[in-house]
């Protein structure tokens, strides 16, 4: 059954290549923030299914959840600073 | 592979494809975090939920759960965060200017 978890892999990259829309076209600066978040949410998900397709989880595991302190980190920090000065 | 794991997966791709949906289609940034901030996670956790049914009596469990649990922590810290900082630096909500 790796096929149907090649078939999701798939997907998860179709919809990155979806919020890539929204972090080009973005109006607002907020606009590329949230759709880097969605992309980096979506990220997680696919190594962990990557890991299930190589039937390596417990490695791809360790590397999804480093992405998602690096993806607060980063999300925060960015926050802070728009936060305190004008922006459209 | 159990066809209770690839019906959670399925549900999953779908809360995600929601998710894609509204943050294309939604008209400003208020209604597209909400969409990206509720859906993304219900999306996460079925899917996740569904690959530690895949891998069950492994302690693959246990670390996919630690995965998804920290996304439940820090995706609404994060949605919050930006939102707060829209917000504050003055970015009106959709339907203010016809009121």
């Amino acid at each position: 059954m790796t096929i149907f978890l090649v078939f999701v892999l798939y997907v998860l990259a179709l919809l990155i290549i979806i919020y890539l829309y929204r972090v080009v076209r973005g109006p607002t600066v907020f606009d590329r923030v949230l759709g880097l978040n969605g992309i980096s949410t979506k990220a997680i998900i696919l190594l962990v299914v990557i890991g299930a397709v190589y039937d390596r989880v417990e490695m791809f595991v360790d590397i999804s959840t480093g992405y998602a302190l690096l993806n607060l980190v980063s999300a925060i920090a960015i926050a802070k600073y728009l936060e305190q000065r004008e922006v459209t | 592979m159990s066809a209770l794991a690839v019906g959670l997966i399925l549900v999953g791709l779908f809360f995600l494809v929601v998710a894609a949906v509204g943050m294309v289609r939604l008209p400003d940034f208020y209604t597209r975090s909400h969409a990206v901030a509720l859906t993304d996670s219900l999306g996460a956790f079925f899917l996740l939920t569904g690959l530690a049914v895949d891998q069950a009596f492994s302690t693959n469990v246990i670390s996919i759960l630690i995965v998804l649990a920290l996304l439940y922590l820090l995706n609404p810290v994060i949605a919050h965060a930006t939102v707060r900082a829209a917000l504050r630096s003055g970015i009106k909500p959709w339907g203010e200017d016809k009121r």
